[in-house]
Order: structure tokens, then sequence, then C-alpha cells
């Protein structure tokens, strides 16, 4: 099975980082924490640019990096595409240069992805003949991405690339980035400390902390995993990963199937059936019951299991659920979880107040 | 007085003077690249020293220069010794000799604007090049050198003019022989040693109008703070 494994011991003056990843050779990983835990200076291992001593690398079976065998591939000679957190274009040639310059320095016959492609997939085909200088933020890291895309990478390194843009850049972007993982089979590794990014765009989530591994696995079970901050705070919820089934236009809702059942969200876009959305539930957003509520005017009930609890905060409990096999959090006051007197193991009702569509 | 009335002298101390300066900003662009590149981007203890090393011309007199360099040339310096055992003769009082003095003279004048320019370049591109498959002489070629061309035009201004504008060096090394080692500064020093003010006018009016067209072209084609 393919894979990326990737064991790095370095030490630098004030911090460490002792790393040992295994991770899927296909979709995007997310390398998530907050700044200072190493996240860069891994990516940056993987990419050579840092020669970790004493690591070993490989990426779907082949070794990048032993150095117990002494083999280091340099940075240049290793089939990878890097995107840096300011998008580092050379300046004095135009788009189109910088996007030919990895392409022209990868043999024809290794070329998977062909420039119109990149260019296509990125949407920056007005902007060929620009300078870098004249363009803003996102159409900047737009034209890094796609001069990284070119070089057609067997990985795809992304170091925060939306970090140095506003919300609204963001958001540009965004969209960009799900085409990617969407349409091209290249493995994706994303180092963000964006929680919003990483559970759009993720697909397995890798914490760090302090330059170790807290916790790596499938994003679903992640942001729900109870012992783990992330699914705690305002911000906590699940991600599930759904089909859309149908649209009713009169009432602006699509109806989205997944694995604990069917949702029905509101969205003023019709999404065509069949196609794969992503979808969020904030644990602030979902409440429990012990009986099929009537009369409700919450559109989503659905059952389901509780897995455990833990104290989110004074007075607050976070509820681990699975509906089907989905995962799904819950956020109630401790009052409401005595009242109920919730339980591991015990069938209840989620409703389900707000769902939002990711992509 | 026309033209012509400069003299033969005077023409042919102009010629040597643009010969000297030409091949000595030849040599300086093709020496001084790689020591601007690794005093740049080095972090060795070695980098002050040797920082300060090729700064000495633009402090020391250039007596001082051009008497240890006529010592070390001389047939009795180590210099003279070895370009005896090559066969290729004593080098104070020859063209070569005054080539080899100007190439230490004019160094910083050369070494410290490709520097600054290898130094303003900074890490971020060198590794984009190469996450982008380029080798790091592919690299020098298809990223440091374009981004460096502000650089480079100051660099070679610099070293030609500074070399045209030099005096003390070439007379303790080069002496004063018609066509061989006598430069303009040299051929001026001559005029007015003979009070002949009038040629003296002519060349050092020269001088004046070359040096400010030079400078002025340099801060016309590179103007600072254009870029970012």
């Amino acid at each position: 099975m393919s894979r990326i494994l990737a064991r790095f011991n370095v030490s630098f003056p004030g911090f460490a980082l002792d790393l040992n990843l295994d991770l899927p050779g296909r979709g995007v990983s997310a390398l998530f924490g907050p700044s200072g835990c190493g996240k860069t200076t891994c990516l940056r291992a993987i990419a050579g640019l840092e020669h970790a001593r004493g690591g070993y690398l490989e990426v779907n079976d082949e070794v990048w990096q032993d150095d117990a065998q002494g083999r280091f591939w340099p940075t240049h000679q290793r089939p990878l595409g890097y995107v840096f957190q300011e998008s580092s274009l050379f300046e004095h040639l135009t788009v189109s240069g910088n996007v030919e310059y990895g392409m022209k320095r990868v043999p024809a016959p290794k070329r998977q992805v062909s420039l119109a492609q990149a260019v296509e997939l990125l949407g920056i085909a007005p902007l060929m003949d620009r300078r870098p200088a004249k363009l803003s933020g996102g159409e900047r890291q737009r034209i890094a991405i796609a001069r990284a895309l070119a070089t057609s990478p067997r990985l795809l390194l992304l170091d925060e690339p939306l970090a140095a843009l506003d919300a609204q850049r963001k958001a540009e972007i965004l969209p960009y980035l799900e085409r990617l993982h969407n349409e091209l089979d290249i493995p994706v590794l994303y180092v963000s400390h964006a929680l919003d990014e990483v559970a759009r765009l993720a697909d397995h989530l890798v914490l760090l902390q302090a330059g170790r591994v807290g916790a790596s696995g499938p994003i679903g079970e992640l942001l729900t995993r109870l012992d783990l901050p992330l699914a705690h705070g305002d911000a906590a919820g699940a991600v599930i990963e759904g089909t859309v089934q149908g649209h009713d236009a009169a009432y602006h809702l699509s109806r989205v199937d997944f694995a604990g059942g069917s949702l029905q969200l509101a969205s003023t876009v019709a999404r065509p059936p069949g196609q794969a959305v992503r979808l969020r539930v904030l644990a602030r957003d979902v409440s429990l019951a012990l009986e099929p509520p009537r009369g409700s005017s919450i559109l989503n009930i659905l059952p389901a299991t509780v897995l455990g609890l833990s104290e989110d905060s004074p007075g607050q409990t976070m509820v681990a659920l699975d509906a089907g096999g989905a995962r799904l959090l819950a956020r109630l006051t401790q009052r409401s979880v005595d009242a109920l007197a919730l339980a591991p193991g015990m069938r209840v009702y989620a409703q389900i107040k707000g769902v939002a569509i990711l992509d | 007085m026309p033209a012509d009335a400069l003299g033969d002298a005077a023409w042919a101390a102009i010629t040597l003077t643009l010969e000297l300066a030409g091949l000595t900003t030849l040599i300086l662009l093709v020496l001084g690249t790689p020591l601007a590149w690794w005093l740049a981007r080095t972090r060795s203890w070695a980098k002050g020293p040797v920082g300060a090393l090729v700064a000495l011309p633009l402090v020391l007199p250039p007596t001082v220069l051009g008497f240890y360099l006529l010592v070390t040339m001389g047939p009795n310096g180590p210099l003279g010794q070895l370009t005896q055992a090559l066969g290729l003769g004593l080098l104070p009082f020859s063209f070569a000799g005054l080539v080899a003095g100007s190439v230490l003279y004019s160094l910083p004048f050369v070494v410290q604007p490709l520097q600054n320019a290898f130094e303003a370049i900074g890490e971020r591109p060198l590794e984009a090049a190469a996450t982008l498959r380029a080798s790091p002489i592919d690299t020098f070629f298809s990223v440091v050198l374009p981004l460096a061309r502000p650089g480079y035009l100051t660099a070679t201004v610099m070293g030609f003019a500074h070399t045209v504008g030099e005096f003390g060096v070439v007379l303790m090394i080069g002496g004063n022989i018609a066509g061989k080692t006598r430069v303009v500064s040299v051929q001026i020093f001559d005029h007015v040693e003979a009070l002949e003010y009038p040629q003296a006018h002519w060349l050092a009016g020269g001088m004046v109008v070359f040096s400010f067209g030079v400078l002025l072209a340099l801060y016309a084609l590179n103007p600072t703070g254009r870029k970012k």
C-alpha cells in the first residue's frame, strides 16, 4: 500500500523535532498545530531544504532519504512541489516564465501535468504575461501553486499557503485547492494552524505538539476524539462526507446522504445529485433527546449512540456520538447531561440545528 | 584646441587607460563573483577577516598598496620568483603588472556591490528554484544572475571608473613608460610638472566629464528604491 513514511530527529538550539510519520500516500494530509510546533521544519525536512541528520523518508515506495544508508537526495532531485507561505515567485520572470520554470526542468516523458492543465486548474490564464510585482497576494499564491504543479510532483507540500492572505483572498483560493484535491491524484501535505482550512481540505490529520506527533488519523475521527484539544471549545465540530441526493428549489434545501442517514440543509445552490460534499457540523449546533422529538422545527434528527463524554469547560460537556459510522460532537450543559443521565452506549437522537457545506 | 592637438602621447595614454580599465573590470567580475557569493552566504568565521581584506584598498593610501605590490612582484619577492619560474618575467613596470595592481586596487568596488546584491536576494528564491528541480549551478545562472543585474551594473561601472581614476598604485608599480604604463592620470601629472597647463586641462576636463557621465548613467539605469 502506498504510504509516506518519515522519521526525523533533529535538534536545534531550544527546539527538537522528533517525528515518526506514517501517512496515506494519497489525499490531503494536514500537519496541524500552533506556531513553533515544528510543522514548517518538518515540511522543510521532507523537501530536503533542511538536512535532518539520521532521517528516513519514503514516498510511495521510493526512498528519498535514508541517512543510515548514506542516501540523501538534494531538494532539486526530489520529485516534489513546494508552495511557500509567501509565494516566492521569481520577480525577474513573467507569470508564464515562473510557471514554466520548473516544468522545463522535468524530462518530457515524466510530465504528467500539462502546462495547460496547471494554468486551467488555478485559473491563471489571464495573468500569464504579467509581472509578479503587479499581482495581488491571492493571484501570486495561485501562480506559485500552478508553478509547483507543473513539475508533475509526486508529493505536493503546502506550507501555510493561505496564512499571509486576508479572509477574502483565502476564500478566493480555497476552491482552487479543493479542485486539486478532487481532480489530481497527487498526495498533498498541508501545513496549517487554521482549523477551518484543515476541516475543509484535509482527509488525514496529524497533530503536532512541541516537535512530536500528538495524534494522527482520519480527519473525521481526530476532530471528534474527546482526549484531543481539537474536540473542545467553541469551534469544535465534526466533519462528515456525504453525497448530494437532490435539491428542493422551493425551500432552498439540499438533501445529502451520509453514513448515518440523510440531512437536509439550506442551500441557494442546486448541486448535481451524486456530487461528493463535505459537511461541517459544529458541536454547539447539536442537541440530544432520548425520544424522537415531535413537532420540532429542527429538520435533521438522527439516531446515534453515545461514544463518550468529557468536560469541555465549567458546566459544559462534550459528547462524542456515532451515527451509523459517522462521528458527531454535541456540546451540552452539564445539567442536561445529568438530566438525561447520558452514558456511553446509550441510544439518543441528535438534533442538528446547523450544517455547513464545505465544498 | 582640436582633438588631434592632444597629441599622440595623450591618445596613447587614453587608449592604454581604457584597455587597463576594461581588462581589470573583466577579471574582477570573473574573480569577484565567487568571492562575493562566498562572502554573502558563508557563516564561516573567516567572513570577517576576508571581508576586511577585500575592503582594505578603500582605506589604504595607494602608495602603500603599490609599495607592497612592488616588493612582492619584484625579483626577490615571492610573486616575482613565481612569475620568473613560470617564464612570465617580472610584472612591475609592465602592463600585466598594472592589471594585477588594478585588480587588487579596485577589488572592493566590484566585490561589495555584488555581495550586497547577493545578500539582498536572500535564501528564498534559491530554495524555490531547488524545489523546481534547478541544480545549484542552474539556479545561479537562471535566478541569481538576473536578480543581481543591478548589482552587476554598479560593480562594472564602479570597477571601471575607479580603475580609470587610479594614480598612486600605477605610479608605484608601473612607473611612467609611454604607451606601456603611462595612463591618463599619470599623463596629466606629467603635463602639470612640465607646466603644460592647456594639455593638462584637456585631459583633466575630459576625466571630469567622463566620470560624471558614467555616474549619471549608473544612477539613471539603476535608480534605487524602484523595486519592491
